[in-house]
């Protein structure tokens, strides 16, 4: 009940003091305000960019390996990976037939053509030549119409199926399964469309493809071409396994002697993951050490101007003691005010952030989420009791025959 | 009851020296002994310098002695710390000073409610004690006037009530009709007439005789000691028809 008291008596006072000086608790707030706003403005960026990253690599898959020549983090210089044999579709069927961990194995090879339909075009399309099993093994789903069959893909029938971009791009307004479309001057036959990805990996998605027979593609686009060979790991079996039988697999096709170094890589997405993991934690750091220190400015005034505050009301400190008011009760009277002060710069804060960050959506991929919310608010607060404990003791610690002879 | 025989104050050789840095020391209190009993009204008098301040804050239990003893109710709060001393504040002791003292942002109500927060009263009752306190002394319908819209003896009155509300064993008064003229002065001193017959004991300081003779016992304080303790034979009566 006395704690309740002393509460709400410390709000009042706290109110009536912020009242009392409004411009002056207008310009301290704004330090919070500013503080508040740039932290969690970072904070959402991040956890935009967090989002945008994660869904994006979901269009890898992430229990799809990736075999290739070059890996996706490069460790060592660009020429040795260069000077690397290349990798060939015959891989594939010994991949299939030796490696029991994974159950679905295709090769890509990739070309840029452009695509026409009637008068549309579509410049410099990803066309990508691979089998039956392409959509099994990269976990993509189609929207309408059916993948290549064996048949077809075996016997290099003209059918193809495009992504969502190069659906839209070609058929704005009727249906494209069935229609026939020109690639690189050669027809092909619409089977199916896939589903949207989106995302920032815009060349690695489905969406701005088009999926051709493996056959048909090496005879009308030419053979001597870099293969990726995408292969899914079964249900139920750990990635590292199936990435070390796969490695084996791959030595014994190489050919490699013990000892010898792998001539390939074996890419995954959680090596996407991490990179990116490793980054935005730097971009985060160096956020919000920034953002922090504009935050700890506005802590910094907050502290002055309780001190002028503390000064300010010595007399009152002194009038309060007289009558009854303990230390605690002082120390507490002026924590509360400087709490409040960072916690109502908190509110207006995030009430300006969080349209800001919906007008940055437009542009790059942000959220604001709730912890960001109720952290932000608990940040202010915590600043303001930070700041506010050094002028609050020392009003406590006033003497009160010295604090009511102050004039 | 035996009124007259309860001490309520009692000090025992108060000294009270302020280091001035390095050897040199002021000597305020030289060992002042005095006891006071209930219903007692009395003055304390002495020119500036003569350590009639240093002694109120003593008794006021605002400022503790180097050395000697102090009772308060039969409680030794000369080595009390700094929270039970607050405590004595509040529930034994009621100011009155001579500039009110009370908070200017705040109106009667919420100035005369301040000690009985700092007791922890609830809220409800706060507002009832407070009402009281300020018909008590007159105010009833100031309740909600701030301190700059009430004249100069309505604020000491207010302050009056502040310092009663708690029914503090005594009433300490720092030149209460220093900063008031001599009819609103005369005023203050009526109330304080009134309040003395109701029972309470009060302690009044001041350096005019005027004001002091009201007193019935007046205590003359020069060189940080008590020069005279005399009881007042002609009492000054104010004419109140």
């Amino acid at each position: 009940m006395y704690f309740l008291n002393e509460i709400k008596e410390g709000l009042i006072i706290a109110f009536r003091a912020i009242r009392a000086n409004k411009m002056r608790s207008v310009l301290t707030t704004l330090g919070i305000v500013i503080g508040i706003v740039s932290v969690t403005l970072m904070a959402t960026a991040i956890e935009g960019v967090d989002r945008a990253f994660e869904k994006s690599a979901s269009a890898f898959g992430s229990k799809v390996l990736y075999v290739q020549k070059f890996p996706w983090v490069q460790h060592d210089d660009w020429w040795k990976y260069r000077n690397r044999r290349d990798m060939k579709v015959e891989y594939v069927s010994t991949i299939s037939r030796q490696a029991t961990l994974v159950d679905a194995v295709a090769p890509s090879v990739l070309t840029f053509k452009d695509a026409r339909f009637g008068s549309r075009t579509m410049l410099s399309a990803f066309v990508t030549g691979t089998t039956h099993q392409y959509q099994e093994a990269s976990g993509t789903t189609i929207q309408d119409g059916r993948f290549i069959s064996q048949e077809e893909s075996d016997g290099g029938r003209p059918v193809c199926a495009i992504g969502a971009n190069v659906a839209e791009t070609l058929f704005p307004s009727i249906d494209p399964i069935g229609q026939t479309i020109k690639i690189g001057g050669f027809p092909y036959t619409v089977l199916a469309v896939f589903e949207k990805q989106g995302g920032m990996f815009g060349t690695f998605t489905s969406d701005n493809r088009i999926f051709v027979p493996i056959n048909s593609f090496m005879n009308q686009f030419g053979s001597r071409r870099d293969v990726l060979i995408s292969a899914r790991v079964a249900a139920g079996v750990d990635i590292e396994e199936a990435k070390e039988e796969l490695r084996g697999v791959m030595r014994k096709i190489r050919h490699l002697e013990p000892g010898e170094q792998d001539d390939f890589n074996i890419n995954e997405q959680e090596m996407l993951t991490q990179i990116f993991g490793a980054i935005t934690a730097v971009i985060a750091g160096i956020g919000f050490f920034i953002t922090g220190l504009s935050l700890f400015v506005g802590g910094i005034g907050i502290m002055n101007i309780m001190y002028v505050s503390v000064t300010e009301r010595t007399k009152e400190i002194g009038i309060r003691k007289a009558i009854g008011a303990r230390r605690r009760t002082i120390l507490f009277q002026f924590l509360v005010e400087a709490a409040l002060i960072c916690l109502i710069g908190g509110i207006i804060g995030l009430m300006i952030a969080y349209p800001l960050s919906l007008i940055a959506d437009q542009i790059l991929p942000t959220a604001m989420p709730i912890s960001v919310v109720i952290l932000s608010l608990f940040v202010s607060l915590f600043v303001g009791v930070i700041s506010g404990f050094l002028p609050a003791y020392k009003a406590s610690k006033l003497d009160p025959v010295d604090a009511l002879r102050y004039e | 009851m035996s009124i007259s025989n309860h001490v309520v104050i009692n000090l025992q050789q108060i000294k009270k020296i302020y280091d001035m840095g390095g050897a040199e020391e002021v000597q305020a209190l030289r060992g002042v002994s005095l006891q006071i009993q209930k219903n007692e009204y009395v003055a304390i008098m002495g020119p500036s310098g003569s350590g009639k301040s240093t002694l109120m804050n003593i008794i006021g239990c605002l400022d503790t002695p180097s050395s000697g003893l102090y009772e308060f109710n039969g409680v030794n709060v000369s080595e009390m710390n700094d929270n039970q001393l607050a405590k004595i504040r509040n529930k034994e002791i009621g100011f009155v000073f001579q500039t009110f003292n009370l908070l200017a942002r705040s109106d009667s109500l919420h100035n005369v409610e301040l000690p009985l927060i700092y007791a922890g009263v609830t809220s409800a009752d706060r507002k009832r004690l407070a009402r009281e306190a300020l018909e008590h002394v007159g105010l009833g319908d100031r309740g909600h006037h701030k301190p700059n819209e009430l004249s100069g003896g309505q604020r000491q009155r207010v302050a009056v009530a502040r310092a009663l509300v708690n029914r503090p064993s005594i009433l300490l008064a720092d030149e209460p009709t220093g900063n008031l003229d001599s009819k609103t002065g005369d005023e203050i001193m009526v109330l304080f007439e009134e309040l003395h017959s109701q029972g309470n004991t009060i302690i009044l300081v001041t350096h005019e005789e005027y004001i002091a003779e009201h007193a019935h016992r007046i205590i003359r304080i020069r060189d940080g000691m008590i020069e005279i303790d005399e009881i007042v034979k002609n009492r000054k009566k104010i004419n109140t028809a």
